[in-house]
């Protein structure tokens, strides 16, 4: 069988206020294969993003191993890993983090601006990930001209854009209305479906996990 | 692309950003008029001839010396001419016109000091009449002079009422030379004080010696020096740029005072862009945070921060520069009878430039340090 494209062995993350120990996440192990689209969920506070920030190498473990794509990223230096998530990991939070100051278009080509391509390939590439999402007539909008559904397909447009192994959301419908929560959730799963992304997803909709291919729960700290 | 974001990010806070970059701007100003006074101040030290001396009296500038001292001098080794001169210093109308009188030897002082563009007609009139008076260019100007007019001063040393005629009116042969100095005879102090006060006859403020040879300047002053040891009046005799240095000496404490000023001034400015600084990249902090998750590193932040200080402070010392290019502008009329050259000299043009990269590194220095170690999970947390 061939190895799955992220495996978690034997993960655990505490955090420490004082000298006190915190065990957040504990002894967690599973395997994620290529072109999965999983939904974690869980209660609050059970450990859902500080399981995803390990995934996305924006935060590391306390013990375990994480490979992902081949590469052990528990391993890596803070340099090295900055690097590997520029090329791996495409990230959705649930408040889109646009810069403001940016229009929508600039916003995508922002991680563009780590890979050595010319103006015309970033163009060309941005544009691409505008028109997927159904954004391509407002490439020139400030965030603050667009609703908080269409801010979030930019922020899922610049998280796909550098065509990353890995999409990571954290929440992405949270801040949305029912109607916006739907459109995101069915552009995620079409990403999934038409260009095999492979996509985890923490949520706390059960109508938004009802479009991933798994579930898997978190509860204090472990996979139920 | 990321010059832009540098640039908009800089703009973002309009009130903010433009209120730091007025103080800026004000406080260059104010840094750099203090520098272009104080360079005023050395200019005319600047201007001082290499190849003249000046001898006065040992005790002190206000003290005079005889006129025997003349011939004594010009027989010294190494010496080409000698001439005199004394303070006038009468009042014209108000004690606040003020302005130089020097009561100069006729014929001989403007061979000494060719640096006055004088005409030989104008020369014939000045030594013909004793109320003869040559006055600068900036002088007349600044009083509606002309040549033909009678002037009276009210003498301040030498008291009484005093009638000039204007017999012509004197350039400077290039820009660093003074055009508002009032030149009368000398005789006419004497010949009334040999009348009124013959006590105060005969005397002499200052010699001016040119030299044969100008690297012999230290020998022959000693020579001078050491000809009128131990005699009733002892005297000093100095480079011309020594001897101007001793003016600008007598207001040294103040041109301390004020270099300190422009100083704290510059760390004025220091801080209202830490201020500023600091403000911004609290605000911005989750915005790091998400560039550095998708893989901006270090250097990217550093290069955003320190480029928008950079940006605002150069734009502060810019408009700054243009204030202060205005005002010495305006002063420069007003002022021309103290400081013949006043103007922005090129160091403070290059020091402000200079000034506004160092701050602007120093002011985002702690914010670049902050970001670089942010945790990017911390970071993410703070919603703003
Ligand atoms: N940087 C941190 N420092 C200290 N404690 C932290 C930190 N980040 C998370 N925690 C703690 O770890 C636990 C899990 O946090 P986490 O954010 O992963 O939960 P979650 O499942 O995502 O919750 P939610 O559904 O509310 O987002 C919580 O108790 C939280 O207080
Ligand atoms: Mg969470």
């Amino acid at each position: 069988m061939a190895q799955a494209l992220v495996q978690v062995r034997g993960v655990s993350k505490s955090y420490y206020r004082d000298s006190l120990e915190i065990p957040v996440l504990r002894n967690i192990s599973f395997d994620i294969p290529e072109g999965e689209f999983l939904a974690l969920m869980g209660p609050s506070g059970s450990g859902k993003t500080t399981l995803l920030n390990l995934i996305s190498g924006i935060d590391q473990p306390s013990g375990g191993d994480l490979v992902v794509a081949g590469e052990n990223i528990a391993r890596m230096s803070e340099g090295q890993l900055a690097k590997w998530r520029s090329q791996h990991i495409g990230l959705v939070f649930q408040f889109y983090n646009l810069l403001p100051v940016l229009t929508a278009f600039e916003n995508v080509e922002l991680p563009l601006l780590l890979y050595k391509l010319s103006k015309a390939d970033r163009r060309k590439r941005v544009e691409t990930a505008l028109t997927i999402v159904g954004l391509g007539d407002r490439m020139d909008h400030y965030p603050r001209q667009l609703s908080g559904g269409q801010e979030q397909r930019v922020a899922i447009a610049r998280a796909i854009v550098t065509d990353p192994t890995l999409l990571l959301a954290d929440e992405p419908t949270g801040d949305l209305d029912k109607v916006s929560a739907e459109e995101i959730m069915t552009l995620l799963s079409r990403l999934n479906k038409e260009f095999n992304k492979t996509i985890v997803m923490v949520t706390h909709d059960p109508r938004a996990a009802e479009k991933a291919h798994s579930i898997r729960n978190l509860d204090k700290g472990e996979l139920a | 692309m990321l010059m832009n974001l540098i640039y908009r990010n800089s703009f973002r806070h309009k009130l903010r950003t433009i209120l730091t970059v007025v103080g800026l701007a004000v406080a260059v100003m104010a840094f750099g008029l203090i520098r272009t006074v104080v360079d005023a101040w050395h200019a005319g030290v600047e201007a001082a001839a290499p190849d003249r001396l000046i001898t006065r009296s040992s005790i002190s500038i206000t003290f005079t010396l005889p006129l025997s001292y003349k011939e004594q001098i010009e027989k010294i080794d190494g010496i080409k001419a000698v001439t005199y001169a004394n303070w006038f210093g009468g009042t014209y109308v108000d004690a606040s016109n003020f302005f130089a009188q020097f009561a100069v030897e006729k014929g001989n002082y403007f061979k000494v000091f060719p640096e006055f563009i004088i005409s030989p007609e104008v020369m014939d009139a000045f030594n013909s009449n004793i109320k003869a008076v040559i006055v600068g260019q900036k002088l007349a100007d600044r009083f509606g002079w002309k040549v033909g007019d009678r002037v009276t001063l009210i003498g301040t040393i030498f008291p009484g009422n005093w009638d000039f005629d204007v017999v012509g009116i004197y350039k400077g042969k290039d820009q660093t030379i003074d055009e508002s100095t009032w030149f009368m005879r000398w005789e006419y102090i004497d010949e009334t004080m040999k009348e009124q006060m013959p006590g105060r006859a005969g005397e002499v403020g200052w010699y001016g010696l040119q030299l044969a040879d100008p690297s012999k300047a230290a020998e022959v002053s000693a020579a001078v020096d050491a000809r009128f040891k131990n005699s009733s009046a002892e005297t000093l005799t100095e480079t011309e740029k020594a001897f101007q240095m001793s003016f600008v000496a007598m207001s040294g404490a103040i041109l301390v005072l004020l270099t300190v000023m422009s100083w704290l001034i510059i760390g004025v400015i220091l801080m209202v862009l830490v201020n500023t600084m600091a403000m911004t990249a609290r605000e911005r902090t989750s915005e790091y945070a998400f560039m550095k998750s998708m893989g901006f590193q270090g250097y990217h932040l550093w290069g955003m921060i320190t480029g928008e200080a950079i940006v605002i402070s150069l734009t502060g010392g810019l408009l700054g520069l243009a204030l202060l290019a205005a005002i010495v502008n305006v002063l420069k009329a007003g002022l021309s009878a103290w400081f013949p050259v006043f103007k922005i000299q090129p160091l403070t043009w290059i020091l402000v430039v200079a000034l506004a990269i160092i701050i602007g590194l120093i002011a985002s220095a702690f914010p670049v340090i902050k970001a670089m170690r942010m945790r990017i999970v911390d970071g993410l947390r703070v919603v703003d």
